[in-house]
């Protein structure tokens, strides 16, 4: 089901593709996903038996229709789903080798290492500083050397240290909707995190915040593994080194974005990539 | 042209239902208002002449046909104090329970369905309640402790309702956003959650401990004394207090003038009254302070 990128196409980084054997097998895989399958109470099989290997330092996207499992894959990922209705979980997400749904595993540390920013930006009720030391004081950071230091890092990467610098006081809310939403990154910079997990994130901002939104991952992919959920087809294309089509919890087809939207292998796909869908 | 003649005629139809409407709902708020306007009103300017900074620090004399209300107005304070000790921990650590951990089952729904009818009972049963478990069963006597406890017990279902009420009214996505940043369930509620319900749940607190401090019938047979010539010393011992003073003094002494009468109301108002206004000012500032 899983098409594998060829080995001939003009690698999207440097020197990633060289190596890659077949069967998404990437020198370098952060995340693999091995026979994921997950179901919810009300009774919906929201993913079936998932096979997908997410490479270290590029931006892959999840696209798809509406509620085809992408949002639950994410949420996988970093383990929030624990606090949804989940009645069967199967299958493994290993991250550098690791299996995240383990039982015994610390929860606390994987959401650490694997931040989210979400569709709607929530900024937590308090000022822009504190939003992004948050999560370094629930880690037990006290050095206000740490703190001065992530923020101001935590921003430029996000785009938004200019326009915010001299306000760092000020309540979160105060910002613009596309402000919140690279406030929203940059609080998950500030954790140093290792994989990023981005669920429509541009879903309620401006054509000039969206740009901001995704040079800015553009920058950061090559310390983190990106994955993003897109809103819109375009999008996918413009930013995705690598592509995932779900459909109804099935993954129809994986490969690299400069193939998968032009010469989709799969006929669902090119519909959806098309238009031609539902 | 014509269309929009008519509609300006039927516009014009519409607009006096309205305003009728309008005319009516502002009749029934003023018809609920007006009797709370008069009753303070006509307290206030019968029982305010006797205030004075006596009345309020001497000790009832001549039988009570004199004097002040000193002994009644520290009791009503320790019972308010000590009813908030119990009841507030007590109170909010059920609604957190509730609306944070609590799964939402069969179990869960009884709990609550059972607050709400405690909420309901009338307080002359607290009272009976309070004399059978406190006074008589662990033998702490007619007692401080024994009417603040059964204070505190009438007092925690708006604690916890209340208090469960603003902790639900925190937006979801807080918590969520928390938990993602490596929050545990715990921090989530004491950095987040909790602040933003605070005002919530304060307004709650102060409106339970309100009704605590003017009820008579809990404190009946649990702590209230008809006259104590002096002040209470320890929690086991039994105090006068003000809805109890004013009782005994309207309807048991002979002869009482209803100036002191009137002035123990305008207090025990007064004192209710307060309360119910610094619950008002948290709640307005914290609404124009809210960031969602
Ligand atoms: N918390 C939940 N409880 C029960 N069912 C859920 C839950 N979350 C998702 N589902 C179901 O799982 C399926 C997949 O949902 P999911 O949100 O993962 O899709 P999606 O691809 O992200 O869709 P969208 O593009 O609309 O965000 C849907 O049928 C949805 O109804
Ligand atoms: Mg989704």
């Amino acid at each position: 089901m899983t098409t594998a990128a060829s080995p001939n196409t003009p690698a999207a980084g440097p020197g990633q593709m060289e190596s890659q054997a077949p069967n998404d097998q990437f020198e370098d895989t952060k995340i693999r996903i091995q026979g994921l399958s997950v179901g919810y109470s009300d009774g919906t099989e929201s993913l079936q038996d998932i096979s997908l290997d997410i490479p270290a330092n590029q931006i892959t996207v999840l696209f798809g229709p509406s509620g085809g499992g992408k949002s639950t894959l994410l949420r996988t990922i970093n383990r929030l789903n624990d606090l949804a209705d989940v009645v069967s979980l199967e299958g493994r997400v290993l991250i550098d080798g690791v299996d995240v749904l383990d039982p015994k595993l610390d929860v606390i540390e994987l959401r650490r290492r694997v931040g989210m920013v979400f569709a709607r930006p929530v900024v937590l009720p308090m000022s822009i500083r504190q939003n992004l030391t948050y999560g370094l004081e629930l880690s037990g950071e006290k050095d206000p050397g740490q703190f001065e230091e992530a923020v101001e890092r935590s921003l430029k990467a996000s785009a938004l240290w200019e326009e915010v610098y001299d306000r760092l006081d000020d309540p979160a809310v105060s910002l613009s909707g596309g402000q919140q939403q690279r406030l929203c990154l940059a609080r998950v910079l500030a954790l140093e995190p290792d994989v990023i997990l981005l669920d429509e994130p541009t879903s309620g901002l401006d054509p000039i915040s969206t740009g901001k939104v995704e040079s800015s991952l553009q920058k950061l992919k090559q310390e983190y593994t990106i994955v993003l959920v897109p809103h819109s087809v375009q999008q996918a294309a413009r930013v995705a080194d690598y592509a995932a089509f779900f459909l109804n919890g099935q993954l129809v087809e994986f490969g690299m974005g400069k193939e998968l939207f032009v010469h989709p292998q799969d006929s669902r796909t090119e519909d959806y990539i098309e238009g031609r869908f539902g | 042209m014509d269309k929009t003649l008519k509609l300006g005629t039927s516009s014009t139809a519409k607009r006096r239902v309205q305003r009728l409407g309008y005319g009516l709902m502002t009749l029934a708020a003023l018809v609920t208002v007006l009797p709370i306007v008069l009753i303070v009103v006509h307290i206030y300017s019968q029982g305010l002449p006797a205030i004075s900074w006596e009345f309020l620090t001497a000790f009832p004399s001549d039988g009570m046909r004199a004097g002040g209300i000193l002994p009644a107005l520290v009791g009503t304070i320790w019972l308010t104090i000590g009813t908030a000790i119990v009841s507030v921990p007590l109170g909010i650590g059920a609604a957190v329970y509730l609306a944070e951990y609590a799964a939402d089952n069969r179990w869960t729904r009884a709990i609550r369905i059972a607050i709400i009818n405690l909420a309901g009972i009338p307080s002359v049963v607290y009272g009976l309640f309070g004399l059978g478990l406190f006074v008589l069963f662990l033998q702490f006597g007619t007692s401080i402790i024994a009417g603040s406890l059964t204070l505190a017990i009438m007092t925690l279902p708006v604690i916890i309702s209340t208090t469960e009420e603003a902790l639900r009214a925190v937006p979801n996505s807080f918590r969520v956003v928390s938990i993602s940043l490596g929050g545990t369930q715990w921090q989530t509620i004491r950095r987040i959650v909790l602040p933003q319900a605070l005002p919530g749940m304060l307004t709650g607190v102060i409106l339970g401990l309100e009704r605590a401090a003017g009820e008579t019938a809990p404190i009946l047979f649990t702590v209230a004394a008809f006259f104590l010539p002096r002040l209470p010393s320890s929690i086991f011992d039994s105090t006068m207090a003000l809805p109890y003073h004013l009782f005994v003094i309207s309807t048991q002494v002979p002869g009482m003038p209803v100036k002191i009468q009137y002035g123990t109301a305008v207090v025990l108002l007064s004192f209710v009254l307060g309360m119910n206004i610094i619950a008002t000012i948290i709640r307005s500032r914290a609404r124009a302070r809210r960031q969602w």
